[in-house]
């Protein structure tokens, strides 16, 4: 596959940035805003709530990611306009003016004084605007450099380790060298083979960088664990799977970043990169919470591996299965969009699986609805990193 | 056919790519980094995507795959037997 040339229609947006989704979300601040937020989706066909159960009495590191995580969702290129909504003004203005600074269309509603009716209706009417504003936008042709792409596995298992991962890290060793800007996470779900990924850094600052970020998780670890995480870190379903231990895991896991890409910076949770190549963000293995997280740093399109059949979506973030496990391929076809399982019976390379899965990343950059966004999978899960007040 | 793949030469174990792999059959192996082909026979029955050891591991012995330390023996484990929870633990947490 020839990339120095190749193209992608996306949407352009005022900041420079280039999406490959056009939506108009509305987005609580709260959770007590949720319901408003959705009366308002359910009014203006086409426009897109994204509830979620928190937003109240946090407070420092913790209440910062909670509003750089909407913000970055809010800002993210895929998103065209937004209308926030919370249930006071103060919190929602502080949304609102974070996602502004992008430029794109951004307005608040605070429910305290008019209650949800009239929130509903004032709400309902900018959802409307924004909407018909938002369908005139066209697509233009782009380099591939403008599109932004991460990565996380889910319900891994050791076919996971042998085909699907390393199809995504065969990808990622094709698309470094054109400038795109990649990301990786899942800390502790390195545990076992984080020195192949400081051996992968580009430099001592990195790799100082990537060593804190992981001693840190290790530390959130030990302090809170009751076992050695067996039924957790592998999960159930990693183990029913094959996968035996976090070093197994780990280890299929790292084949993500393929074999030549450098890791060439650490973002803190939900932190949007500041220029091309691959990254690594400090973040849990969760699936949804991961890759909430990729969509607030900017991400664009997503490749999700799985083994045994994670079946995640997200809101504003395309997430492309792919499946290199002929019983899952089989048994749960609806969630799969690359099938990579002759890579198994030795009748596909991995410079095959990951064409195959480049290519769907070009349809689905394109315009092509994921499985997951056929399915109508929207999880949306923000990291939290203690209790509320 | 490829019953088990194994990443690398000096791995200690394979995964099974096939469904119903049954205690006494014939299995044929590829090592992948190497693009070389192994025989070993069945211990036991092996669900797909399970391991099996190709090499015979002795208790508190170190797993290698994808020639890294994945973890150390808690019961001995005979060529062509299911590896898992049961004879393997983490080293970590």
């Amino acid at each position: 596959m020839d990339l120095a040339k190749a193209t992608f229609s996306g949407y352009k947006r005022e900041n420079g940035r280039v999406g490959v989704r056009n939506h108009v979300i509305i987005l609580p601040v709260d959770d007590l805003s949720n319901a408003a937020a959705e009366a308002v989706a359910h009014n203006i066909k086409g426009a897109m709530a994204i509830p979620h159960p928190y937003g109240r009495l946090q407070f420092g590191a913790d209440l910062e990611l909670h509003f750089s995580t909407l913000i970055g969702t809010g800002a993210n290129p895929n998103v065209a306009a937004v209308v926030v909504i919370g249930i006071e003004e103060g919190w929602t203005k502080r949304v609102v003016d974070g996602i502004a600074a992008t430029g794109k269309p951004v307005i608040g509603f605070g429910i305290e004084g008019h209650g949800d009716h009239a929130t509903i209706q004032r709400a309902s009417k900018a959802a409307r605007e924004y909407l018909q504003w938002a369908s005139e936008i066209k697509r233009e042709e782009r380099p591939l450099r403008d599109l932004w792409v991460s990565t996380k596995c889910g319900e891994s298992d050791t076919t996971s380790g042998c085909g699907a991962n390393p199809t995504v890290g065969n990808a990622f060793d094709k698309l470094y060298p054109h400038g795109v800007t990649m990301v990786f996470g899942e800390t502790t779900e390195l545990t076992g083979g984080e020195h192949l990924v400081a051996a992968r850094c580009r430099d001592e600052e990195v790799r100082k960088k990537f060593q804190f970020v992981f001693d840190r998780y290790q530390e959130i670890i030990n302090r809170h664990k009751t076992s050695d995480l067996s039924d957790s870190q592998p999960t159930k379903g990693n183990i029913a799977g094959g996968l035996t231990t976090i070093e197994e895991k780990a280890l299929g896991n790292i084949q993500k970043i393929g074999r030549k890409c450098l890791v060439d910076g650490v973002l803190d949770k939900g932190e949007m990169p500041t220029g091309p190549g691959l990254w690594f963000m400090d973040s849990s293995s969760a699936a949804a919470e991961m890759v909430t997280l990729c969509a607030a740093a900017g991400y664009v399109v997503h490749f999700f591996p799985t083994g045994q059949g994670n079946v995640i979506g997200n809101p504003i973030l395309p997430v492309i299965k792919l499946c290199a496990n002929p019983r899952t391929v089989k048994l749960m076809s609806e969630h799969i969009d690359v099938d990579v399982s002759g890579l198994l019976r030795r009748e596909m390379s991995p410079d095959d699986a990951g064409d195959k899965l480049l290519e769907c990343m070009f349809r689905t950059a394109n315009g092509r609805l994921t499985a997951a966004e056929a399915l109508g999978h929207r999880e949306f899960v923000l990291t939290r990193l203690y209790e509320s007040a | 056919m490829i019953h088990f793949v194994v990443h690398d030469e000096n791995d200690s174990v394979g995964v099974v790519v096939v469904e119903g792999v049954k205690a006494g059959q014939a299995l044929t192996g590829w090592i992948m980094d190497q693009d070389k082909d192994i025989q070993v026979k069945a211990m036991s029955d092996i669900p797909i995507g399970h391991k099996l050891a190709i090499r015979p591991l002795g208790k508190d012995a170190t797993v290698i795959k994808y020639g890294v330390d994945i973890g150390r023996v808690v019961a001995p484990i005979q060529v062509g037997e299911h590896a898992h929870v049961h004879n393997i633990k983490t080293k970590r947490w």
